[in-house]
């Protein structure tokens, strides 16, 4: 049936040539391994962010397969390979523990430190950056303050250079600094001392970190309705933290999930949901605007939030929030404050791009261009609030949090 | 001294009306001359009145109080002998009830001082104050020389006699007038208390001078301890000089006055020290801004100069190149008066017996007006001065006069640096960030930050492409195109009148800006608001580049409260091409009403991003700029 839908046709041939692209890596680029320890990025015109996204929660689960297999049987034999795929992120994360010690016998690198945190799901690209810039405090040889700052704004600087497209990884370095240097701790006399209060303060800001994402969840559960539905796009952390803390409270609501692609984040998420026994409706991300006047609130996560209180997101979010504003749908974004960074777009191009391999299925050809960006940015007017761990806030606030934060 | 702000301070206007005025309805007209004086009687007797009493005013201050206060002047003159319980008396009455019999009391104040002051010539203005109506006393402040002075009481008196016969005034009028006056009172009744409260500690002399000169009704509430004896032998104490000066100081006019309160205006006149004519026909919304006739103001300055004899040559020289155009921009409107402060104060010494903290915060004070006389101050030109003033007012009292001056210098020196300078070349820093290559930039007027933007993205090698956008009648886009095109940028030059048709070329709309108001609000060069809506309207990102300093706190939603006008024949008259002269000899016409704005709003929603020295930032967060750095750089 040629005239249904082409993803409907993308999908099928996705299956047959699976024993081709076996998974959702199988990158109409070449694929590089989706995670990348060399200490220099492999390949500089693709994203590790996205990357790194891609691997933790783009890919299609074995139990969500189970669960999809038990509902259509279809897909019976899709995707073993996948869930090998997922096994292995945790053997990596094993594996860069592994490079943390041997990181300890020989010189110790900042990159590797923070990939091996980055490979666990949980953490948060930004809190792994401040782990490993801890971690560059506790190692490091220096004998003066001098020399420790020195060291830890090349350390910074390697980390933001390794991912410039990061945006949370930028802030979160630069927060790290102004948070651990600007403090009296460089008055002591005693150099030990003023190093042991560097890393308390280093791993104190690691924990605030760690706890944002809690006291989001908290605190926009007034904003989540008995009886409410809820739009979600991509897989965010926050996002989900914040659901899954309102099916704890009983509250009854409905999610429905927009399919994300090219990665899929939607699939995953819904997995999520649905492990939680929230009622979860998939979309596919051309059937927003369809679906739009049964839904009651957006939410978004983030992947940074930028100086004019718009922010940055997956593919998709600016026509989301553009389709929810013209219905006049409230959009909430979940962001921690690490992830402000001081950045002001102007528009779409006005930032340094994040490219990111799309599989079409299909071989395209070498005529056709293929706009690659993975992100892109959302205007603070179609924002109605920003949850944070700062407090819920209006877009406007965002800038006179970050004028606070950098002067 | 702000009357918007007295105007909700509680105080029965009617009282002050009684109580100062007696019924008779010539008295009141006193208050009201300008109608009359206007045309008939322009500046021309002031400058007699001069010529006549100018050395001593001692002669004058019968001469200016009119007949009915004289009468009551006799009448109190046997009151003098009162002790002063009485006299607190008649203050309390003045400020809060009305007797009938109050009138007698209250105007035996004014006649007590003057014969004080008979004794006693320097202190004459006080004199006068307390005869003249309040409301011209207030307006006094900026003259500062004997001969300004004596002018200004020939003002007075000669409005005297001019009105005497006219009492005819519509009684609504009247009352108005009172009440602002009677509101003015009271605000000045309750600064004068606060005053002698706070400088009790310091010498008695000089409190009673201040008061007896600036607030005469008040006065009494503070000196009302003291006996009239040691008054006047303060005030004979002091330099003659002393009491215009604190005249001054007290009296700074208002940067934005209504001008189309007619009294007020009058006073200004009366004040001012550059005579400027007012130019006829004025366009009705835009009645409160002053408006002169252009070219009348510099001869006449220039006569004057040798009658100006406490405007410091550097002062001087800059308000009359403000008058003439010659400094113009902002920026270079606030260095210029920077300097020129700087060199006042350097060759500054405090006279004897003065503090030097507060002497010079006077001397800068007439200086400002006098500045503004040429014209009108701009929001950077103010925050610049409320800096230092600030400054002045910080400076430890242990400093010797030759540090104190030399820390005030280097203050100056200091802000025009890092305020100014330094600021200009973060702001080119992160603008450049926004030029990309391939990119058409538009521009509108001349900015010299805007300037400095598009020559340093140039050096940096990028490649765009630049639209100055400019408008009659200064034509200063042509000046900015000139220095780009030099530099070998590639250019686009048109009219405003054109921009809805380049705007779908354009990438990014750079703009410089007078001042940002604290609602976002961009108050800059007019036809800048047009140009900002254009870009809107075409999705193209506008970028404000403005200094920190230039923020200001106001809100401002229109541009019709504060403005400038500029030189209707600017707009009438087409330079150089006389065969368009369709205007001619209409500009006097009665139906006729020309209109040349200055400055525009543009509100902040047509503004994509404010670029200053903290960084780029949304115009939602001017306030916190404000807030957080005002208070750095003002009050630490």
């Amino acid at each position: 049936m040629w005239w249904r839908s082409a993803s409907f046709i993308l999908d099928r041939q996705q299956h047959q040539n699976r024993t081709v692209a076996p998974s959702p890596e199988s990158f109409l680029l070449s694929s590089p391994p989706p995670m990348a320890d060399s200490p220099l990025n492999p390949k500089s015109n693709i994203s590790a962010y996205y990357q790194t996204r891609a691997a933790h929660h783009a890919v299609v689960t074995s139990d969500w397969l189970a669960q999809a297999q038990a509902a259509v049987g279809r897909h019976s034999d899709d995707d073993g390979s996948l869930g090998d795929d997922k096994g292995a992120a945790p053997i990596g994360g094993g594996g860069g523990g592994g490079g943390e010690e041997e990181g300890s016998g020989k010189a110790f690198s900042v990159i590797d430190e923070f990939n091996s945190w980055r490979k666990q799901p949980a953490l948060a690209e930004a809190v792994a950056a401040i782990r490993a810039l801890a971690a560059v405090i506790r190692t490091s040889e220096a004998t003066t303050m001098m020399e420790l700052e020195i060291e830890l704004k090349k350390a910074s600087d390697s980390l933001k250079s390794w991912d410039t497209t990061s945006i949370s990884l930028t802030a979160g370095c630069d927060l790290f600094m102004l948070y651990v240097t600007r403090t009296s701790a460089l008055e002591y006399e005693d150099f030990n001392s003023a190093k042991s209060r560097l890393i308390e303060r280093a791993e104190k800001f690691g924990e605030i970190s760690c706890k944002a994402r809690r006291i989001i969840a908290m605190l926009s559960q007034d904003f989540i309705f008995d009886g409410c539905t809820i739009l979600v796009h991509g897989f965010s952390r926050v996002v989900l933290e914040v659901l899954k803390t309102a099916a704890e409270n009983k509250k009854h609501f409905r999610v429905l999930c927009t399919e994300g692609r090219p990665d899929r984040t939607g699939l995953r998420f819904s997995n999520e949901l649905a492990k939680l026994d929230v009622p979860v409706k998939l979309l596919i991300d051309s059937a927003v605007a369809y679906t739009m006047d049964e839904v009651d609130v957006v939410h978004f996560g983030a992947d940074g939030v930028v100086e004019s209180g718009g922010i940055i997101n997956m593919m998709g979010t600016f026509q989301i929030a553009l389709v929810a504003h013209s219905m006049n749908k409230p959009v909430y974004v979940a962001a921690e404050s690490y992830k402000f960074a001081r950045h002001y777009p102007l528009d779409q191009k006005d930032m340094s791009p994040a490219r990111r391999p799309i599989d079409f299925g299909v071989p395209i050809p070498s005529k056709v261009e293929v706009e690659t960006s993975a992100r892109d940015y959302t205007p603070p007017q179609y924002l109605t609030l920003l949850f944070t761990d700062l407090g819920v806030l209006t877009p406007s606030v965002i800038s006179d949090e970050l004028i606070q934060l950098y002067l | 001294m702000d009357p918007r702000r007295t105007a909700r301070t509680v105080s029965d206007p009617k009282v002050r009306q009684v109580g100062f005025f007696t019924p008779a309805p010539p008295e009141r007209s006193i208050s009201d001359p300008p109608r009359f004086q206007d045309p008939i009687q322009p500046p021309s007797p002031s400058p007699t009145q001069v010529n006549d009493h100018s050395p001593s005013g001692n002669s004058l201050s019968p001469v200016m109080i009119p007949p009915a206060h004289h009468h009551s002047d006799n009448f109190l003159r046997t009151a003098l002998q009162v002790t002063s319980p009485t006299k607190a008396f008649s203050y309390s009455a003045k400020t809060v009830t009305i007797p009938p019999e109050n009138e007698d009391v209250a105007s035996s104040f004014s006649p007590g001082r003057k014969v004080v002051s008979a004794k006693s010539p320097s202190s004459f203005p006080g004199v006068k104050a307390s005869s003249v109506p309040a409301s011209e006393l207030t307006t006094v402040s900026v003259v500062n020389l004997p001969p300004g002075i004596s002018e200004k009481a020939g003002g007075a008196s000669v409005e005297v006699q001019n009105d005497r016969p006219v009492s005819a005034k519509t009684l609504k009028e009247k009352t108005s007038k009172a009440e602002r006056r009677a509101l003015q009172e009271a605000q000045r009744a309750a600064k004068a208390a606060a005053k002698a409260e706070g400088t009790k500690a310091s010498s008695a002399a000089s409190k009673v001078v201040t008061s007896a000169n600036t607030k005469p009704s008040k006065a009494a509430k503070s000196s009302s301890q003291k006996n009239d004896g040691s008054q006047v032998a303060a005030s004979e104490k002091k330099g003659g000089d002393r009491a215009p000066e604190k005249d001054r100081k007290k009296d700074a006019p208002h940067p934005r006055m209504q001008y189309d309160d007619k009294s007020r205006v009058e006073k200004a006149k009366k004040r001012a020290v550059v005579k400027q004519t007012e130019a006829r026909n004025r366009v009705e919304l835009f009645r409160h801004l002053p408006q002169y006739e252009h070219g009348t103001q510099l001869p006449d300055l220039e006569t004057k100069f040798f009658e100006l004899d406490p405007m410091h040559p550097a002062v001087y020289k800059v308000g009359l190149q403000y008058l003439s155009g010659d400094i113009r921009g902002g920026n270079a409107r606030c260095i210029a008066m920077f300097q020129a402060f700087k060199e006042a104060i350097k060759d500054y010494s405090t006279p004897p017996e003065k503090t030097l903290i507060r002497d010079l915060t006077a001397r800068i004070s007439s200086y400002v007006s006098f500045l503004i006389e040429c014209r009108p101050l701009s929001i950077s030109m103010g925050n610049a001065i409320k800096f230092l003033k600030n400054r002045i007012a910080k400076l430890p009292l242990a400093l010797s006069e030759s540090e104190a001056k030399s820390t005030l210098m280097l203050d100056i020196d200091r802000f025009i640096n890092e305020k100014i300078i330094l600021s200009e070349k973060v702001i080119v820093k992160h603008a450049v960030t926004k030029i990309q290559d391939g990119d058409v930039l538009l521009t509108y007027g001349a900015s010299s930050v805007v300037e400095m933007i598009l020559l340093h993205a140039h050096e940096l090698g990028k490649h765009f492409h630049v639209v100055v956008v400019d408008s009659r009648p200064k034509l200063e886009g042509q000046l900015l195109l000139r220095r780009l095109v030099r530099k070998g940028l590639s250019c686009t030059y048109t009219h405003v009148n054109a921009v809805s048709c380049i705007m779908q070329d354009v990438t990014r709309v750079f703009l410089g800006a007078s001042s940002v108001l604290s609602n976002g609000t961009v108050y800059s060069r007019v036809g800048t608001a047009c140009v900002a809506m254009v870009a809107h309207a075409f999705r193209v990102p506008v970028l404000v580049c403005c200094e920190a300093y230039k923020f200001h706190e106001r809100v401002q939603l229109d541009s019709i409260c504060f403005n400038e006008l500029g030189n209707p024949d600017a707009i009438s008259k087409v330079q150089g091409r006389e065969e368009i002269n369709y205007l001619d000899g209409l500009v006097n016409q009665e139906n006729l009403q020309l209109l040349n704005l200055i400055y525009d709003a543009t509100p902040s929603d047509y503004v994509s991003m404010i670029i200053t020295d903290y960084g780029m930032i949304p115009p939602t967060s001017v306030p916190v700029i404000v807030r957080e750095y005002r208070r750095d750089h003002l009050w630490s």
